[in-house]
């Protein structure tokens, strides 16, 4: 899995932060999302697919890897 | 927003909900023609919750979302709009910027607004504005409501729920829960961060105590606003002169100019001391009316994470927003064109059973997670991880506090904040045994 941000779509609400804070961080001054790791393991996935989901402005991109690029991220 | 998330092929698969339609924006021609034939009449609003149900929302709102989420409305001015009911085009719309915010633009759902469009959003009124102006107000105070900033405030909002529980001891039985614990608990915190001096406090809580009353018309709620806003605005130059460890402090070093800054500040404290407040009531109601849910919380309080996300949902006392088409938006099939108003039923949407198996049932062992309670989009709630940390002290240290606390009056006795932009209580009389 790999993720990116758009941090000029983020709007710092911080669900990222709030669900997934191993994944996701929020900077100290303009609260805006702060990506801990772009890559994360096996067990912080889900998390980070719940997280992004939720995000109310769209700010990230999920890209799965070869031979899970077609599970669809989402709140489970 | 769904139409950037739908790049399958890509092998990017962008976040989206199951629950959604893959893709909202898709234009469905048959069915749009088909629809377009059995357009069903304009309906109103529906406003008034069954007697006997004061949680749930207006119950023709379940009915007409399972006949059609998004659907045609008639507003009180005559304007022919929207009514979105559906989770998935609730958030749809939240997050899409063809549709604004601008208050100019909209048209009020409910009876007792003007003829035609809102007057414009005052200066520092973050709700009734769109990027590029939100976004700079946003980006100015996102830093200052980061989760980690306000988990930080956990041990302050302890001690003043810890204070507040020790002084209903002392008062009761009996006391107005709303009095002794839901209000002041929210405004001492907004208070003290914001950076209203102790002497200021009682003046400030007074014209918010305008805000929520229920005599109150549209025009003394602007005129408390602005009263509000006036007070704050007082506070600037001492704290552009001498500032101290607070928000209003922080915010005089950066471009705001005085007016925005108070705006700003009124703004704040409004929002901080009506929404929390209303929660607090409201959800000790609903809790005290469902004693296995109050059980399980006693019982555990490591669910007030997730009891905290199912009240929200469950509860949704900011139950109504409004959204004006900048342009013609084709959406669920139906196309909306530019310059309607579209009211968006958070409390509908959050009751969605498409997206909440059994969703007009109190559950804390449920996860809520992805409900709509604090909007969605880029006007998501700024303050609500301040919200969550208050409440999830709050809840647990109340009901830990009183083991047998209950309703002293009949529970249709409980006077509600009908037909309120904020739901919830206006006093909540409760009791306990003491030991």
């Amino acid at each position: 899995m790999h993720l990116s941000i758009d941090r000029d779509r983020c709007i710092g609400a911080g669900m990222c932060a709030l669900t997934a804070p191993e994944v996701f961080d929020q900077d100290a001054e303009d609260g805006l999302v702060v990506l801990r790791t772009a890559e994360p393991p096996p067990g912080l996935r889900a998390g980070a697919r719940l997280a992004a989901g939720l995000c109310p402005a769209a700010a990230f991109t999920v890209i799965e890897q070869e031979g899970a690029g077609s599970s669809p991220p989402g709140e489970q | 927003m769904q139409h950037e998330q739908s790049a399958p092929s890509s092998g990017q698969s962008a976040p989206s909900e199951p629950s959604a339609p893959s893709d909202l924006s898709a234009p469905a021609t048959e069915q749009t023609a088909h629809q377009a034939a059995a357009q069903p009449e304009p309906v109103t609003l529906p406003l008034t919750r069954a007697a006997g149900c004061p949680f749930d929302p207006p119950a023709e709102l379940a009915e007409l979302r399972e006949q059609q989420p998004l659907r045609p409305m008639r507003y009180p001015d005559g304007h022919v709009g929207w009514l979105a009911t559906g989770h998935a085009v609730t958030r749809a719309i939240a997050a899409d910027p063809r549709f604004s915010s601008r208050y100019e633009l909209l048209r009020l759902p409910v009876p007792g607004g003007p003829s035609g469009p809102l007057p414009p959003a005052p200066i520092g009124d973050l709700t009734g504005i769109d990027a590029p102006e939100h976004t700079r107000y946003r980006r100015l105070l996102a830093g200052k409501f980061t989760v980690r900033r306000m988990r930080l405030l956990t041990e302050r909002v302890e001690q003043i729920t810890a204070d507040h529980l020790d002084a209903m001891e002392r008062q009761g039985p009996v006391v107005d829960l709303v009095q002794a614990f839901a209000h002041p608990v929210p405004a001492l915190m907004i208070c003290e961060l914001l950076g209203v001096p102790q002497s200021d406090r009682a003046g400030f809580q007074e014209h918010a105590a305008m805000l929520s009353s229920p005599d109150a018309g549209l025009e003394e709620q602007m005129a408390a606003l602005t009263a509000l806003t006036e007070c704050v605005g007082e506070l600037v130059p001492a704290k552009r002169a001498h500032p101290t460890d607070d928000l209003l402090s922080d915010l005089t070093t950066t471009d705001l100019t005085d007016d925005e800054l108070a705006g700003i500040g009124g703004f704040l404290l409004a929002a901080g001391l009506d929404t929390t407040a209303n929660m607090l009531g409201l959800g000790t109601f609903a809790l005290l009316s469902h004693p296995e849910q109050a059980a399980a919380l006693r019982a555990d309080p490591g669910l007030a994470d997730q009891a905290v996300e199912e009240l929200l949902r469950y509860l949704s006392i900011a139950h109504t927003g409004i959204r004006a088409a900048l342009e013609d938006v084709e959406l669920d099939g139906q196309l909306i064109k530019a310059g309607d108003t579209v009211t968006v039923s958070v409390s509908a949407a959050n009751r969605d059973p498409l997206k909440f198996p059994d969703p007009d049932t109190l559950d804390l062992q449920r996860k809520a997670t992805g409900h709509l309670a604090f909007g969605h989009g880029a006007h998501q709630c700024l303050g609500q991880q301040l919200a969550r940390v208050e409440m999830r002290v709050a809840f647990p240290a109340l009901f830990g506090r009183f083991p047998t606390l209950r309703l002293a009056v009949p529970p249709e006795d409980v006077p509600l904040r009908d037909a309120m932009n904020i739901h919830g209580v206006h006093q909540l009389p409760v009791t306990w045994d003491k030991e």
